[in-house]
């Protein structure tokens, strides 16, 4: 690893000013990605703010249809917090997926999303829910917030603090876990807003990150049943391919994912 | 350079480091506990896993400054006295180990797991498949974890029992 400075911030205006103050600066949270790629020397930030710390920025919460995770809250707390497996048991349920127990208790929502990997857990549950993404200087639709791989609408220094869930009449999630990595091969979320609009996001899918499943929404709108995705076919045109499965194959899972997602949305 | 204080198995500890040091290399190259492994450097093995204020962490994966304040139990630290912790007596036991790299990692890991069911109300009935789910962020190249599953679910017991009788 190279020489770095350490902050602990105790604040998100204290965090922000830090950002301010360094020449490249990077914040840190639960650590579970930014420190393997600073071993690797893939990152050298002169100065690292450590957000974990910061009492404001730990918590879920549920009020009225809105569930909300702060951006420091780690899996573990997602996984197991009785908010959040009533309001949105699939969530929950898709925090307890991620990687192994030492990486739950401490990998963060907001560390999962800023890093925006294209086959991470939660940003398949943020566009499927159509949840908002609050920073210390605005709200962000997750439409709007991811861009692609490992690319999101954050500006430099801008902090995550929050995301916020609308609760759904119904959601599922499915996921084909890698066996080593134990990232998404490729996993879907299915949604069924109070409205009754149907949103599907299928993660480890495409090569441009976490993606909406047109196809699949026509379908279950038609019918929400496994069977109505029977017939639908997904084209493995812009899907990855890697030694772990070819395009076609995760073209495959889309469906059988989103398959399994809805007969656990039940 | 920053100064790092922590409490290590009941110790007050203070080290002067590079605020680039992991936690891992404060036990072993500093405080000489050299029980806590390194066994890759993609944080997926395990082999580093210690308890910092009562949850299993990666300490390859953590900067001594984000412990700083935080209690940290190593492997060296679980017995009492020449009296084996049972999670270490069932490994033993059960056969659950052979070369001992992945070991300290495990049984960290697997203390963690046992403590948790225990204080979630299971009763400390844990059952064969969640050991092995929750044993996935540890990497055994000997053993084939048959006799690693089988320690836990002996170990699990034994706590039970001597929870009980506190
Ligand atoms: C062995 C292993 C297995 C894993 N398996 C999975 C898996 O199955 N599924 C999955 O989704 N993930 C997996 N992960 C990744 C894990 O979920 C990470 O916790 C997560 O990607 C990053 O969160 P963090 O809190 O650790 O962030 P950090 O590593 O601390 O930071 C990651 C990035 O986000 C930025 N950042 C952090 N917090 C904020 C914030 N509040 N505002 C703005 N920027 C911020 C940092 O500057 C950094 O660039 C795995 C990791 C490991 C080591
Ligand atoms: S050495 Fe920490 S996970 Fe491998
Ligand atoms: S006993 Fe050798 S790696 Fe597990």
């Amino acid at each position: 690893m190279y020489q770095t400075t350490y902050h602990r911030a105790s604040s998100v205006d204290e965090a922000a000013s830090l950002f301010g103050k360094s020449s490249e600066a990077k914040f840190l949270a639960g650590g579970q990605t930014l420190l393997p790629v600073m071993k690797q020397r893939l990152a050298g930030p002169s100065d690292v703010i450590d957000l974990s710390k910061i009492k404001d920025m730990i918590g879920v919460e549920a009020a009225g249809d809105t569930l909300t995770i702060k951006a420091a809250t780690p899996h573990y707390d997602v996984a197991t917090s009785d908010a959040a497996k009533k309001a949105i048991p699939a969530l929950a349920y898709l925090a307890s997926l991620i990687g192994d127990p030492a990486v739950r208790y401490r990998g963060t929502i907001g560390g999962s999303i800023a890093n925006n990997d294209p086959a991470a857990d939660y940003p398949a549950a943020l566009l499927a829910l159509g949840a908002t993404v609050k920073t210390n200087k605005r709200s962000i639709p997750a439409e709007d917030f991811f861009q692609g791989l490992f690319t999101t609408a954050l500006e430099d220094g801008e902090i995550i603090t929050a995301v916020s869930f609308p609760v759904p009449a119904k959601a599922g999630y499915a996921k084909m876990r890698h066996p080593a990595s134990r990232f998404a091969l490729t996993a879907v979320f299915v949604a069924q807003t109070k409205s009754g609009e149907i949103r599907v996001a299928a993660t480890g899918a495409s090569q441009s990150g976490v993606m909406r499943v047109g196809a699949i929404e026509a379908a279950l709108k038609a019918n929400w049943s496994p069977s109505a995705i029977d017939s639908v076919s997904i084209p493995a045109s812009g899907l990855l391919s890697d030694i772990h499965g070819t395009s076609e194959y995760r073209a495959n899972l889309v469906k059988v994912m989103a398959q399994r997602a809805v007969a656990a949305a039940g | 350079m920053s100064t790092v204080k922590l409490t290590v198995n009941g110790k007050a500890v203070s080290v002067d480091v590079e605020d680039r040091t992991l936690l891992v290399h404060v036990l072993r190259d500093h405080l000489n506990l050299t029980g806590t492994h390194v066994g890759c450097d993609t944080s997926q093995c395990g082999a580093c896993v210690v308890h910092m204020d009562g949850k299993a962490v990666k300490s390859c994966t953590m900067l001594a400054g984000q412990a700083d304040g935080s209690s940290v139990t190593t492997i060296e630290g679980i017995a009492k006295g020449d009296e084996l912790h049972p999670m270490q007596a069932a490994f033993r036991d059960n056969h659950g180990l052979q070369c001992g790299y992945c070991t300290p990692g495990m049984i960290m890991s697997a203390i963690d797991i046992v403590q948790r069911h225990h204080s979630q109300g299971s009763g400390g009935q844990l059952d064969e498949a969640t050991v092995r789910q929750e044993l996935e962020g540890n990497i055994c190249r000997c053993t084939g974890y048959h006799n690693i599953v089988k320690a836990v679910l002996d170990a699990a017991g034994r706590m039970k029992v001597a929870q009980a009788a506190e």
